[in-house]
Order: structure tokens, then C-alpha cells, then sequence
């Protein structure tokens, strides 16, 4: 490994002992000799196996749930279902003042979307819980469905979830998250050429080696100790206490390794019921995620839909970029509000352009609720900006890399949400790039700096 | 509830267990028998995480009943160290920073294994081959194979 | 209710046991166990047998015998099968072929199948065993037409084709993992050629339907024809006809049929 101490010598310091030196994994011994401690790993006698029946329809009122026979199937302690749980609105973004509360924990009255929990059923084994899930009856009355941005935006669409009528989250600031600076009309008027394009994502999976899951065991205290591979320990922790209407103390979540997380375990989706099934019987309680379940049911980074227009002139500087995003947060909102509202602080990305219009749209369609995963609001923003970057330098004849030094942001200027660039270090990373993959640019721009005036 | 009685050598131990009707040797060893090392992953024989040897032979313990099992010998992750000194894929796979999440790297220890064991000279085609059974989401499989080329050449004895 | 496994020295008693509701019959374990982990409650009891001639490979110089219970492993390692290698490797993975019998890919639906696949083109036969009757020998198209009953009682005990010539037999596995992983398509020929001119073709695909089946119509097309780009032009033309390729997570039927006549000329062509 060589760290580059050219870039921003004068800024840098020398007295580091660890950052920039090998070191092992404190895990590493752990991994190897299998002895490292997932939240399965741990043997409980008397424990029962947790499985959730789940809606096979994408969009569906439900008419009756009987469990009169599935309560009766030899190895069933327990079945669990939304009149059981105290609080059963799942709370997520709540806890950081962002609301409407709009989703179930165990549905009620409606699905909204394939693979949605109903009913916990309980058992003393895993195949007999599989059994008494197949004795549950449940009657649907099927609804249509919309399942992408454009059919859930059209007039007269079928609403897919009462909190957000026009099937988009209702921010403050209307039917979307806007950054307005400048004036881009004015900006496509002056451009030599305008380029509009539009990107598109599917949702994609985490597929982490080990599945989403926990294990529960009631301790003599009236405690309960959650085994789980969450990744957010303590907003998990706050989610089951509200869900559960139980006091934070009573909780001892236990976690650290997670087998690949990615995101894909930040949602509080296990624990609440988990614990709850803890609660109403007595006994430990499993909950872990098939294959299938992790694949279909867990939730997915967002589909998006990105649309950007640009207005560039012949000597390679963008002067207006007009952005139009859409976030497919699935049937309920758990991060994407939030996610969206990311995308809206992103753009028009690392560039300083004059004239910047965003409308960063959340929408709500029948299909697995989306949430975080690996940069979300983000990710999939940049994947449509630098496609975007590399088509523009190509219409006006400029080399790709170069064309990004010419708009490249840097320390004072001001972004497109009127904050000042602080910290930037795009130019440095693009001259170490150029020398690293062998793609020369124009010297003048070997000269650049993020931070430092201009000759 | 049947208990059908099973044993069989494990890491070079006698074991004798009674286990539920049609149990696979993942829950055998892990939830009887106390070995947490193989993994579950899928369920579905595809993520290789559960992956043990059984008679010198690569297999997946999450599509093996237990009850097939009576009488062979299998091997899993936490036999391939001998009394604390590691089994050098074992040293490899720790300073070539192979692992990370951990999850995939049991597995991705017993199929290395089978392959030095038959092949104690393989070629990268070769090492990929021999993973290609195994997922992993978090190294990119690279560091994977460049520790399994690096155990082959550090040469250290550690009979396994 | 948890799952009983019934094990039987010989083929008779297994078939005889595979008659009662809920049984099914065990081979390397590859679905059956998969489905049981995956909830799959239609089956509480599984049937195996431990015969040692299901596992036996028999190989002279005109015919091929593989038992039903010999792995993709042992077919791969096999001296005399260097030719089916190729297509027992594509099979899975390592621990996977260690497991995976010939046997159960009779039965496996698409997108899986790919040895049988393979077994289709060689014109195999397979040996039934059903208790209380004498076996029989099915082509394997008519046994791939009747499988689906065949958990009932019935146990494929053998495939037997005629060993083809040098070089008349071509394989191919297209995935989207490398190095292994499941089949968008598969395809299987035996050529018999005389001088670059194609005598006769049994021509077989994976995932043109829900399990492998000929292409007749591919077949019928290269009859007379010069192994050329523009001698196959007419096969390539008839590839989907009949064809109903499936739609899943590896690829959608669309896809497979786009792809499908390109990866067949590439085939006939090597």
C-alpha cells in the first residue's frame, strides 16, 4: 500500500502512528478457525421457531385470518397476530422527527405488497411451524397494483398506501425535495448544446451470506436478551420499545458480527415480533430469514429513475443542470423518504455549476419496500451523473476526464444548496487517477488545486 | 417425535448423537454436537457456508441428513488448527485479509482444504475452481484466492 | 411431524416403500433436501437405497451403462467417459458433484437438467424398477414425458446409450457465472458426419421448456447439410420452433430465445 503525501502536503500530518499502517483484522483469527460468535451461534434449550405467514398478493384487503386449525397443529405454542402486538405501527424514521407512521408491523385490513407479514406462528420446530403456517386461512379481495414510478405517478393510479395519496411522500416542501439556484431556463438558453437523458436503476438485493434474523431469550429479570445481526443496534433497540410499549431497559440487544450487512439488516423488521413471541410465551424464540425470504422479502436498495438535462457550452463548462429523481420506495417508506432527500443534497454532484434545478421525488409502488444500501440516495445518482458527464464531454469533442477537471468543484464555492465547498479533493484524486491508469490530461490541469488560489 | 441415533468421527473424535428424523448434518453439528463453524446460508446448497469433508470428499452439510452419515469421517474449520497453531490457509486467509464479514470463510476454508489436500500445487484456474462453490458478498473472492495461492507456497507442515 | 428416512439394501424394497402417500425417493439429496429445508410439505418420508449397482459405471467399447446413484463426480473422473466430463463439470459446483446423481438430474426441472440434457442427445434409455412388475427400459423422451408420476413407486436405476464416436458428440453450457452457475441455456448434440456433410443429428435443450426435450425441428434442418456457416442457416432458423423457453431469476424467455439460436451455431460450428 503507498500513501501519496504529495497531494495536500502542507495540510497533512506526519505524527499519525496507525492511519496509513497495516493492520490486522481484530476478527481475522476468529473468521478463520470458525470460532467467531454470529448471533445463531449460540445453542438454547426449549427454543421455538418463529414462522410469519406472509401475503401472496401484491395489493389485497384482507377479508378474515383464521388460525383456529393452524393454533391446533401438534408443536404450536403460539400464534401472533396485529391484535397482539401493542403498538403496531412500525415506527423507523420516528425516531429522527420524520413521520408519517405509515406501515404495520403484522398487517391489518390490507397488503400492500408480495410477501408482507400477517401472522407469527410459533412452534417447538422449525418444520412444524412450516405446517401450521400452511393451515392459516386467510381471505383476500385482490386490488390492482402498480409496480413501477411512471404507472404509480399516472392520474387515477391505484393508491398503494392511504398516508400518501398521489402515491409520493409529501415533504414540507410539496410532492418533492427541491434545490433551486439560479436560473436554469435562462442557463439552457445560453448553452451551446442541451442534452437531456434519462437513467434508470432496478431494485437490487444485498444477498449478505447470512440471512436476516434474531434470537430472543426471556430472562428471569423480565428482560430479554436479542441475539441479532442488526446493524443498528440502537435504533433497533428504540423501535421495539415503542412497537412493544416496553421500557428501553428491559431490552439487552446483543450483537457485533454481522455475516454482511451492506444496509440490508437496518430495517428493526425481526426483532419487535421476535421478542413480543418472547414476551406472550415465556420460551426463546428464532426468527430467521429463509433464502427466499432474504431474497424477496427483505428489503432492496431503490429502483430509481433519474432524469438530467444539462446545458454545456463548447469550452466544456456545464452552465445549467436540471435534475428530475424518482426513488421507488416500495409500499412503505422505512429510509427512502430520507434517501431521497439525500439524492436532493447530492446533486448536481461534485461540480460547480451556476444555474442548478432538483426535484428529487420519493414514490410509492406495490413492490418490496426498498431502504439503505451502500450509499443509498446516492449511489445510483452518481451511476446517472457520470454516465451523463461522459456523454456530454463526448458531444462536445472533449476528453471525458479533462472535461471533469473544467467543472470540478472546489473550497469556497458555493453548492447549489448555498453552502460553501469545504474539504474538496476531487481534482487531486482525478491527477492521481490520470497518472494511475495512464489517461493524460492537458498539463493545466496537472497545475489545478482544490484549495489553493490560482496563480 | 423420532430420535434416530447417529455417529461418526468428527476432527479425529467419536461422536454419538440422537437427532430428529430427516436432520441434516448442519443442525447435527451445530445444534447437537456444539460445532457452530459450518454456516447457514441458504439452505439450498448454493452458498456453500455449510461446506464439510466428509471421507476426503467436499460436501454440503445442509443437503446431507444426518442419518446418511453413520460410520464416515468428516472434517470441519474448527479441526484444521492443531493444538492452537493454525493450519497455514488458516495463517494465509487472516494476513492476506481474506475475510471480513467472516460468514463465507468456514466454507471457503473446507473447500481450499480439499483442493491442497489432492492438489498441493494449483494453478488460479484451479483455486477458482475449486471456490467456485462458495459465495462470498464482501472480498470480491480476489484476497480469497491470492491466500490460497500464498498457504501453498508457504510450505509449513502442519498435518491436518 | 419431522421427516423419516427409510433406507433399503435393495431397489425392490425401496420402490415397494415409495408407494406409500408422502414418500419420496432419495438421491444425492440435491432437491429433495433442498425443497424439505425450503418448506416443501408435500413429502414426509424420504426413500433411499444403498444397492451398490446403482452406483456402478460399465463402459465397452459400443455401450455405456451409468447407474442411477453414480455421482457427476465419479462420471467426471470416470477414464473411459472423458467425453461426458465436460458436461458433469458444469453441473453445480465441487461439493455439489460430489452429491448429484445422474439419477436425480432425470428429474430435475428447468432451469436444471443439464446431464440429462446431454443423456437426450446420446439417445439413452433409462431402466425403471417398479416392485411387484419386471423392470422396463424407457427412451428417455418418453421417460421425461412420464417422470412426473414416477414418484409412485417407480426408481430410475440406470441410463444406457451407445458409446458415440470420436468427436460426434458437442456440449455446451451457457451461464452468466463464471466459472460454473445455472444454465441460461444448454445444448447437447451427436453429429454424424461424412466429409463436412451432416449424415444425421439428434440435437437436444435445456430450458426451451420446463424439462429438456429434442429439437426435431433443428434436427430435420441439418439433415444433408455442409457444416458451414450457410449449411446451418436453416437449423439456426428452426431453433425455437416447439420451444417454449421458461422465464426465471437466471433469464427471461425472451433472452433465452434471442441467445439461444447463437450459442446453437457456435456449437455446430466448433
Amino acid at each position: 500500500m503507498e500513501l501519496r503525501k504529495s497531494y495536500f502536503a502542507d495540510e497533512r500530518k506526519e505524527d499519525l502512528h496507525e492511519v496509513g499502517q497495516p493492520r490486522p483484522r481484530s476478527d481475522a483469527l476468529g473468521h478463520v478457525t470458525g470460532s467467531t460468535t454470529f448471533f445463531a451461534d449460540r445453542n438454547i434449550p426449549g427454543l421455538l421457531h418463529l414462522k410469519m405467514v406472509r401475503s401472496p398478493h401484491h395489493h389485497a384487503r384482507i377479508l378474515s385470518v383464521d388460525t383456529s386449525e393452524a393454533v391446533k397443529h401438534p408443536g404450536v405454542v403460539r400464534i401472533v397476530t396485529a391484535t397482539d402486538v401493542p403498538h403496531n405501527i412500525y415506527t423507523i424514521l420516528t425516531l429522527i422527527q420524520i413521520g408519517p407512521e405509515d406501515e404495520p408491523v403484522l398487517a391489518t385490513g390490507k397488503v400492500r405488497w408480495k410477501g408482507e407479514a400477517i401472522v407469527a406462528v410459533l412452534a417447538e420446530t422449525e418444520r412444524a411451524a412450516q405446517e401450521a403456517a400452511a393451515k392459516v386461512h386467510i381471505d383476500y379481495e385482490v386490488l390492482p397494483a402498480v409496480f413501477s414510478i411512471e404507472e404509480a405517478l399516472k392520474p387515477g393510479a391505484p393508491l398503494v398506501n392511504e398516508y400518501h395519496p398521489g402515491n409520493y411522500y409529501h415533504y414540507d416542501s410539496g410532492e418533492c425535495r427541491k434545490v433551486r439556484y439560479g436560473d436554469v431556463a435562462e442557463g439552457f438558453r445560453q448553452a451551446d448544446h442541451v442534452l437531456e437523458q434519462t437513467y434508470s436503476s432496478s431494485p437490487i438485493e444485498h444477498a449478505a451470506t447470512e440471512t436476516t434474523g434474531c434470537i430472543v431469550v426471556p430472562e428471569r429479570n423480565e428482560r430479554f436478551t436479542c441475539y441479532t445481526n442488526t446493524q443498528a443496534m440502537f435504533f433497533t433497540l428504540d423501535n421495539t420499545s415503542i412497537i412493544l410499549q416496553m421500557p428501553g431497559h428491559k431490552l439487552h440487544f446483543v450483537g457485533g458480527t454481522v455475516g454482511g450487512g451492506f444496509g440490508g439488516k437496518v430495517d428493526v423488521i425481526v426483532e419487535p415480533i421476535a421478542i413480543l413471541s418472547a414476551k406472550l410465551t415465556g420460551r426463546p424464540v428464532s426468527f430467521i430469514y429463509s433464502r427466499h425470504e432474504e431474497m424477496q422479502v427483505s428489503s432492496t436498495r431503490a429502483a430509481e429513475k433519474v432524469v438530467i438535462k444539462d446545458g454545456v457550452m463548447k469550452d466544456g463548462r456545464i452552465v445549467a443542470r436540471q435534475v428530475s429523481c424518482y426513488t421507488d420506495a416500495g409500499a412503505y417508506s422505512r429510509h427512502s423518504p430520507y434517501g431521497a432527500q439525500k439524492g436532493a443534497g447530492h446533486f448536481p454532484g461534485p461540480y460547480t455549476i451556476p444555474n442548478v434545478w432538483a426535484d428529487c421525488y420519493c414514490v410509492y409502488t406495490n413492490r418490496t419496500p426498498s431502504s439503505a444500501m451502500r450509499g443509498f440516495g446516492v449511489t445510483i445518482a452518481d451511476f446517472a451523473l457520470e454516465v451523463q458527464m461522459d456523454k456530454l464531454a463526448r458531444l462536445i469533442g472533449m476528453d471525458p476526464l479533462e472535461f471533469r477537471f473544467v467543472n470540478a468543484y472546489r473550497d469556497g464555492d458555493i453548492k447549489a444548496h448555498r453552502q460553501a465547498t469545504e474539504g474538496a479533493a476531487l481534482i487531486e484524486v482525478m491527477q492521481e487517477a490520470s497518472r494511475a491508469a495512464n489517461w493524460p490530461v492537458a498539463d493545466k490541469f496537472y497545475a489545478m488545486s482544490s484549495y489553493k488560489k490560482e496563480p | 417425535m423420532s430420535k434416530v441415533p447417529i455417529h461418526f468421527t468428527l476432527n479425529g473424535s467419536e461422536m454419538s448423537e440422537f437427532v430428529e428424523g430427516g436432520a441434516t448434518l448442519l443442525s447435527a453439528l451445530r445444534d447437537k454436537i456444539g460445532d457452530l463453524s459450518p454456516k447457514g446460508g441458504c439452505h439450498q446448497g448454493t452458498c456453500g457456508a455449510c461446506s464439510v469433508i466428509i471421507d476426503g470428499e467436499l460436501r454440503l452439510s445442509c443437503l446431507t441428513l444426518a442419518e446418511t452419515c453413520n460410520g464416515v469421517d468428516i472434517k470441519t474449520t474448527s479441526g484444521l488448527a492443531k493444538n492452537g497453531v493454525l493450519h497455514p490457509l488458516q495463517r494465509a486467509f487472516a494476513d492476506a485479509f481474506a475475510t471480513q464479514c467472516g460468514f463465507c470463510t468456514p466454507g471457503m476454508m473446507m473447500a481450499s482444504k480439499v483442493l491442497l489436500d489432492h492438489n498441493p500445487n494449483p494453478t488460479r484456474e484451479e483455486v477458482v475452481e475449486a471456490i467456485s462453490g462458495n459465495i462470498c458478498r464482501c472480498t470480491g473472492y480476489e484476497p480469497i484466492i491470492q491466500a490460497v495461492l500464498i498457504a501453498v507456497r508457504a510450505n509449513t507442515v502442519n498435518v491436518a | 411431524m419431522s421427516l423419516t428416512l427409510q433406507t433399503f439394501s435393495t431397489v425392490g424394497e425401496a420402490s415397494a416403500a415409495l408407494k406409500a402417500a408422502g414418500a419420496r425417493y432419495l438421491g444425492g439429496g440435491t432437491f429433495v433436501v433442498r425443497d424439505a429445508n425450503e418448506g416443501d410439505l408435500s413429502f414426509s418420508t424420504v426413500v433411499r437405497t444403498t444397492d451398490p449397482s446403482l452406483s456402478a459405471i460399465a463402459v465397452s467399447r459400443s455401450e455405456v451403462r451409468i447407474g442411477a446413484s453414480a455421482t457427476m463426480a465419479a462420471v467426471a473422473r470416470h477414464r473411459d467417459l472423458g467425453f461426458l466430463a465436460k458436461v458433469a463439470n458444469a453441473i453445480g459446483a465441487p461439493a455439489i458433484r460430489n452429491m448429484a446423481t445422474v439419477g436425480g438430474n432425470l428429474f430435475a426441472g428447468s432451469p436444471y437438467g443439464d446431464f440429462t440434457v446431454a443423456l437426450l442427445a446420446l439417445d439413452a434409455r433409462v431402466s425403471v424398477a417398479d416392485a411387484g412388475t419386471p423392470g422396463v427400459e424407457l427412451p428417455l423422451g418418453v421417460f421425461l414425458a412420464e417422470r412426473d408420476s414416477f414418484h409412485a413407486g417407480k426408481i430410475a436405476t440406470a441410463v444406457t446409450f451407445e458409446m458415440p464416436e470420436k468427436d460426434e458428440f458437442r456440449f455446451l453450457k451457457v451461464s452468466r457465472v463464471k466459472p460454473r452457475g445455472v444454465a441460461v441455456v444448454s445444448i447437447a448434440a451427436v453429429l454424424k458426419e461424412d466429409r463436412n456433410v451432416i449424415s444425421s443429428a439428434r440435437i437436444a435443450f435445456g430450458c426451451m421448456a420446463d424439462r429438456p426435450v429434442r429439437a426435431k425441428a433443428v434436427e430435420a434442418a441439418l439433415a444433408g447439410r455442409q457444416r458451414t456457416k450457410e449449411g446451418i442457416e436453416p437449423a439456426l432458423a428452426a431453433a425455437l420452433e416447439g420451444m417454449s423457453p421458461i422465464t426465471d431469476a437466471i433469464a427471461s424467455a425472451w433472452y433465452r430465445a434471442e441467445v439461444l439460436p447463437v450459442h446453437l451455431g457456435r456449437l455446430l460450428l466448433a
